[in-house]
């Protein structure tokens, strides 16, 4: 290495790992539902769907946990995406493409996909 | 991408109660569970609160696992890991509320303190120079040596007030302008990692926690004065934090952060381990450079100091770990930045190691001011079982102690000085009613007379005569008299001693003396021990109304000095007994008294 710029970027690179330790109101979290409702529901894939998304776009300031029953056990995979300074949108009946496109157009573009949200399904 | 990073303490305290254990067995669990993928486990340096280990943080919740132990292991992966349920009851109590979880920000413990040479303690992967990097790690040397001059390094570091954080409290900038100044085909830079204050572990916490810190601060250092070598001389009882240094400057070779060329800069500097065989006099700068010479850690006289004749004789640049640990932070936040922090004339913040009778043992860091008080009482979380507060050492065997009449004096390096106490490297020893202060005094001299070197006169003889001074009173045998050969034979050793051992080895006597004369006169005079500590001045006796004749202590008895028939009030034989206190701590109706 012989360039601040190299340094940089190194550090660019390394910062975006530690997204998950920063304890900042400034990260966009998204809950999934994983108690036995949810994992048999097939809360797992969905997540790890999450997981891979963010790390293919190298998205930085977002975080994926876990949550236990969130109380509509019919409509799992539940997940909810809280982006700060935003209300809850929570998202239901989810499928790995529902997936794709809500990182995409919620959680890169700030637009919720309002389809797939608790809300339409319930209407 | 992990979505949750498990940190593990690995600090000395951690590790010793088994953190390595945990780590190995979360590592297997999470393979059993399919999770190796999705959760990373990092062992980290000190967290500071060594009282509660092993510790363990769960992110992003960021919640805090306390007194973890191996077999907790299991249902914090099935429960947190797998199913995203905290296990309540392992969290730190004091995280916990009715309604929430708390951050470890937000406890007592860490709210009021401020982490400058302690930021990445606990936070960061010491063996992972990527994430020291991630935490702007390196950002400063490559400042230091494409932007500014080594004059106007030198600058910030004296307009940012640092002062040596190894006892002495010499002005860094200052220090660092001497050898500078100094011509030479060779300078040394030389990290003074010998901490051998008993009850001090700041210095092996930051090697521990933070390596990359230190590289960079003593790179940084090399290109302000002219050094192109440098020395980390540190003691082999701390072989964590040998591995994890060594494993630094591994790294940071491979990444061409030491070496040839830095940063295109044309600067060189290289950096070694030199390990310390654990003589205390060696954290004495003089004899630690005739240590890391191949000889015999004796301290030379100075002048010469070592910015003239240090190092193989060469211009040298000593400084303790912590003050190291600033630069950095110095260097990318500026000097204005750094003396925001605390006091007129003395800067910045100081770690301390809490100890003693205390319940929040461990590493603290703090700007300089604070209070005695707000240590022991807010972050220290007060004295266990409801005692009152005696007294506070501070400086090891070098140091001094604060009574209690004045816990409320802001703690910087001129108000100890101010009370004849000192800073020390920043051991806080708390001591409450039952501690002996008599009985303090002799175990620092039991120390300093164990680990003086010998070379000089007052110091070799004169410790050895104090110290039997001091057993003298805490047998009873002493006269007034005794007490003022005592004081002047102090003062004898701090005025004639040849290094800053001896010099200040009759301090501790002296604190006690100057806050606690009535209790030497007491041992003296009333042949009494106030504290009940020293037992030559002490005899059991039971009190025949509480006895039960139970004979629970003439069976505990290591000595057969208590006798007595079932059902009938015991005596002990005072000839025979040695003072163990084994019969009063089994006796369940508190018959039993020492005075």
């Amino acid at each position: 290495m012989k360039t601040l710029e190299e340094l940089m970027a190194l550090r660019d690179a390394a910062k975006a790992n530690l997204t998950t330790r920063e304890d900042s109101s400034e990260v966009t979290r998204i809950v999934v539902g994983m108690a036995t409702c949810g994992i048999a529901a097939g809360a797992r894939p969905i997540m790890a769907k999450f997981v891979d998304e963010i790390a293919k776009r190298n998205l930085q300031n977002v975080t994926v946990a876990q949550t236990g029953c969130i109380g509509m056990c019919q409509y799992e995979p539940i997940a909810e995406v809280l982006v700060p300074g935003k209300e809850k949108v929570t998202y239901v009946q989810l499928t790995e493409e529902k997936v794709a496109k809500i990182i995409v157009d919620h959680v890169v573009n700030g637009k919720p996909v309002v389809e797939y949200t608790i809300g339409a399904i319930t209407e | 991408m992990y979505r949750s990073h498990v940190l593990v303490c690995g600090g000395t305290g951690c590790t010793s109660s088994n953190s390595q254990k945990i780590i190995d067995t979360m590592e297997a669990e999470l393979k059993a569970k399919g999770l190796e993928n999705e959760v990373q486990v990092i062992r980290t340096g000190c967290f500071g609160l060594c009282a509660l280990g092993p510790i363990m943080i769960v992110y992003p919740e960021g919640c805090f696992y306390s007194e973890v132990k191996v077999e907790d292991v299991p249902e914090i992966v099935e429960e947190h890991l797998l199913k995203g349920r905290m296990v309540k009851r392992l969290l730190y109590d004091e995280t916990v509320t009715e309604t929430e979880v708390k951050g470890l920000n937000d406890t007592n413990f860490y709210k009021t303190q401020q982490r400058v040479a302690l930021k990445n303690c606990g936070v960061i992967n010491p063996e992972d120079i990527n994430e020291y990097i991630a935490y702007d790690g390196y950002q400063a040397l490559a400042k230091c040596v494409t932007e500014l001059t080594p004059e106007q390094v030198i600058q910030i570091v004296k307009d940012s007030g640092l002062r040596g954080r190894g006892g002495g409290g010499f002005p860094t900038g200052l220090k660092w302008s001497f050898t500078a100044a100094n011509k030479a085909d060779q300078k040394y830079v030389v990290c003074n990692a010998d901490e051998g204050d008993p009850g001090a572990f700041m210095d092996r916490s930051v090697l521990e926690g933070d390596p990359h810190c230190i590289i960079e601060a003593m790179a940084i250092c090399g290109y302000a004065t002219g050094a192109t070598e440098g020395y980390v001389y540190v003691r082999a009882e701390y072989p964590i934090a040998v591995a994890r240094l060594q494993i630094a400057i591994n790294q940071a070779k491979k990444l061409g952060l030491l070496g040839k060329d830095i940063f295109g800069s044309g600067f060189d500097f290289d950096l070694h381990i030199k390990l310390g065989a654990g003589a205390f006099v060696c954290g004495e700068e003089t004899a630690l450079m005739t240590s890391i010479e191949g000889n015999r850690g004796e301290p030379r006289p100075r002048p010469p100091y070592p910015a003239v004749k240090g190092l193989f004789g060469k211009p040298t640049t000593e400084n303790n770990v912590e003050t190291f640990a600033n630069i950095p932070a110095i260097i990318r936040n500026g000097a204005e930045w750094f003396s925001s922090m605390g006091t007129e004339k003395s800067k910045g913040t100081k770690v301390f190691a809490l100890g003693g009778k205390i319940k929040n043992t461990g590493l603290v860091e703090i700007p300089m001011g604070t209070t005695l008080r707000d240590i022991i009482y807010e972050i220290g979380g007060g004295i266990p079982g409801g005692k009152k507060f005696k007294a506070a050492q501070t400086g090891g065997p070098s140091g001094g102690c604060i009574p209690a009449s004045l816990i409320d004096t802001p703690i910087d390096y001129d108000n100890l000085t101010a009370i004849g106490c000192m800073m020390g490297s920043g051991g806080l020893i708390v001591m409450d009613e039952d501690n002996c202060m008599v009985d303090i005094a002799k175990f620092f001299l039991d120390f300093t007379v164990d680990e003086s070197c010998g070379k000089c006169t007052p110091c070799r003889v004169g410790t050895k005569r104090l110290l039997e001074m001091l057993d003298k009173i805490t047998e009873g045998k002493a006269t007034l008299e005794d007490l003022d050969k005592l004081e002047d034979l102090c003062n004898y050793i701090k005025e004639n001693s040849l290094c800053g051992l001896g010099q200040t080895a009759p301090n501790p006597v002296l604190a006690t003396l100057k806050f606690f004369r009535e209790e030497y006169i007491a041992h003296v005079v009333d042949k009494k021990c106030p504290a009940g500590v020293c037992k030559s001045l002490l005899s059991f006796s039971i009190e025949a109304d509480k006895c039960k004749g139970c004979t629970l202590c003439a069976r505990k008895c290591p000595v057969g000095a208590i006798s007595g028939a079932v059902k009938e009030a015991h005596t002990i034989d005072t000839s025979k007994c040695i003072k163990c206190g084994v019969c009063m701590d089994s006796c369940k109706f508190k018959a039993i008294i020492k005075k």
